[in-house]
């Protein structure tokens, strides 16, 4: 009953049935409401800081994995992970800094790397 | 009335050129794509697991949100990421991977302004309103959670 390698085939599924229905819906809202992506990045972003806040993320997390946090509301799901922790280990000046300290090894690989791809490439005349 | 034939001609040349993307099309296009690159982080979380499981989940997590980072930002640079954000709509910047790509290719896109007021300026040009947004409701939400606690 239990094979593992049909356990992990349904992760997977799950995973691209989850992130892929999440980006379809982005698609929806542009499609219908005229939203620009930069709206529709910080809608998400927020969705992921309620999810955090109230406790559902994380249950969320171990059934959709990497399909509910690679897109944008695992961000903001790991910026409120953060202040909440910092906040309850150091008081409420905690909350400012948290989100950062937690998601700051990607923000940094980011700015780095982006920094890099700059020196290295030059754009594609369009 | 020759001007506006011409302008109907003109009008069904453009109509003829232009990519016919229906609504179900764009959707399922976002749909894959966004799918897809969840299913690469997922794999690539699992190939760090495998490889480095003394490391614990937290650290995997960064290392693959990392890994997945620095390729798209490397992607970009390359030119192959326009590829994937012209089809993939929603389901290539929603990804962690579109945020970095967006980080990228504003900060290639202004090298040419010099990389203090070029590059530097324009990195966060598109992708500042998430940081921000990011910090400010995350603040928010870790005092309201102290707050009640200590209230409770």
């Amino acid at each position: 009953m239990n094979n593992p390698v049909i356990d992990k085939l349904l992760v997977y599924l799950i995973v691209f049935a989850v992130g892929g229905g999440l980006c379809a819906i982005a698609q929806l809202l542009i499609i219908k409401t005229k939203l620009t992506p930069a709206r529709i990045l910080v809608i998400f972003l927020i969705v992921g800081v309620i999810l955090e806040g109230i406790g559902v993320y994380k249950p969320l997390n171990e059934f959709c994995q990497a399909g509910i946090s690679v897109p944008i509301i695992g961000f903001g799901a790991a910026l409120t992970r953060g202040a909440i922790e910092y906040a309850k280990q150091i008081g409420i000046l905690g909350a400012l800094g948290g989100g950062l300290i937690r998601t700051s090894l990607g923000v940094g690989t980011a700015v780095v790397a982006s920094y890099l791809v700059t020196l290295i490439f030059s754009p594609k005349s369009k | 009335m020759e001007q506006s034939e011409r302008n109907q001609r003109y009008e069904n040349y453009v109509a003829s050129v232009t990519p016919k993307t229906g609504t179900w099309h764009s959707l399922w296009n976002s749909f894959w794509i966004g799918g897809l690159t969840c299913m690469i982080a997922q794999g690539i979380g699992d190939l760090y697991y495998a490889l480095f499981p003394h490391l614990g989940k937290d650290l995997i997590v960064n290392y693959t949100s990392m890994t997945i980072i620095a390729l798209a930002i490397l992607f970009t640079g390359l030119g192959f990421f326009d590829v994937i954000a012209r089809k993939g709509g929603a389901g290539s910047f929603l990804p962690i991977t579109g945020f970095a790509n967006a980080m990228a290719s504003a900060s290639m896109e202004f090298k040419t302004e010099g990389l203090i007021m070029g590059t530097s300026v324009k990195m966060f040009s598109v992708v500042g309103p998430v940081i921000v947004n990011g910090i400010v409701w995350s603040a928010v939400a870790g005092m309201i959670h102290l707050i009640l606690a200590g209230g409770m």
